[in-house]
């Protein structure tokens, strides 16, 4: 008799738990990033360009961006998986949309880094 | 024993529940956001690169219908952030009947139109 463990491909519940944790991480940075303009009360450039002075505040940056990035690429994997049925179209957009947010992983660096 | 079953799907009578309006379009904006990606990192590095940049951007975002896009992807985020915050609450237990389902989805609609309103009046 074969002992066969019934599994599906595994991924799920880890992609699961990234896809909150990468959101509760962009939350927290949304809500830090919001209440310091309130609290600065304005917006100009040299307020905006003093924010990004700060190394910690580039980093966080950074921290929310791959959070996006990889927050967005379950939820379009998700989309896809439900909507195109045709293996080489989902292959297709799968390829471009894994490419796509690698190329936007060395943008941001050279965004914030960059300057 | 295969009865068939009865069928009754009388289009006009049938229609999506506040929670699953919710929930589709959680998808939608999620999408659109990713869409608006490399828009909005170009924005991120035109607003930091230099006075100059940002000026040109500044100059670029005066435009109405420019305004329009960029409250178009306001609502998506506010309406991502706030049935994000909900579908969290949903894994807390935090939502646990059906009464709650709908209240928690009137609480997210409202929430995200109100903030959209709100923040979208400021910036244009």
């Amino acid at each position: 008799m074969v002992n066969r463990v019934v599994v599906g491909a595994h991924y799920g519940l880890r992609d699961w738990l990234v896809q909150r944790i990468t959101a509760v991480v962009m939350a927290v940075c949304s809500v830090a990033l919001a209440g310091y303009l309130l609290w600065k009360g304005r917006f100009d450039y040299d307020v905006w360009t003093g924010l990004f002075a700060s190394q910690t505040v580039r980093t966080f940056s950074l921290l929310f961006l791959l959070s996006l990035f990889y927050h967005a690429w379950i939820g379009m994997r998700d989309i896809v998986m439900d909507y195109v049925k045709h293996a080489g179209v989902r292959l297709a957009i799968h390829t471009l949309a894994i490419l796509a947010l690698l190329l936007y992983v060395i943008w941001s660096v050279q965004i914030l880094w960059g300057m | 024993m295969n009865k068939p079953r009865p069928k009754h799907l009388a289009l006009h009578l049938i229609k999506l529940p506040l929670p699953g309006i919710v929930s589709i379009l959680h998808r939608i904006s999620g999408l659109l956001l990713f869409v608006a990606l490399p828009l909005l990192l170009l924005m991120l590095q035109y607003s930091l690169r230099s006075i100059e940049t940002y000026s040109q951007l500044q100059e670029a975002l005066a435009h109405p219908l420019a305004k329009l896009v960029m409250i178009g992807l306001l609502w998506a985020f506010l309406q991502h952030f706030c049935a994000g915050l909900r579908y969290l609450a949903i894994d807390l237990h935090r939502v646990r009947n059906l009464a709650q389902a709908r209240n928690s989805s009137k609480v997210v609609m409202a929430a995200s139109i109100a903030l959209t309103v709100l923040i979208g009046a400021k910036l244009w």
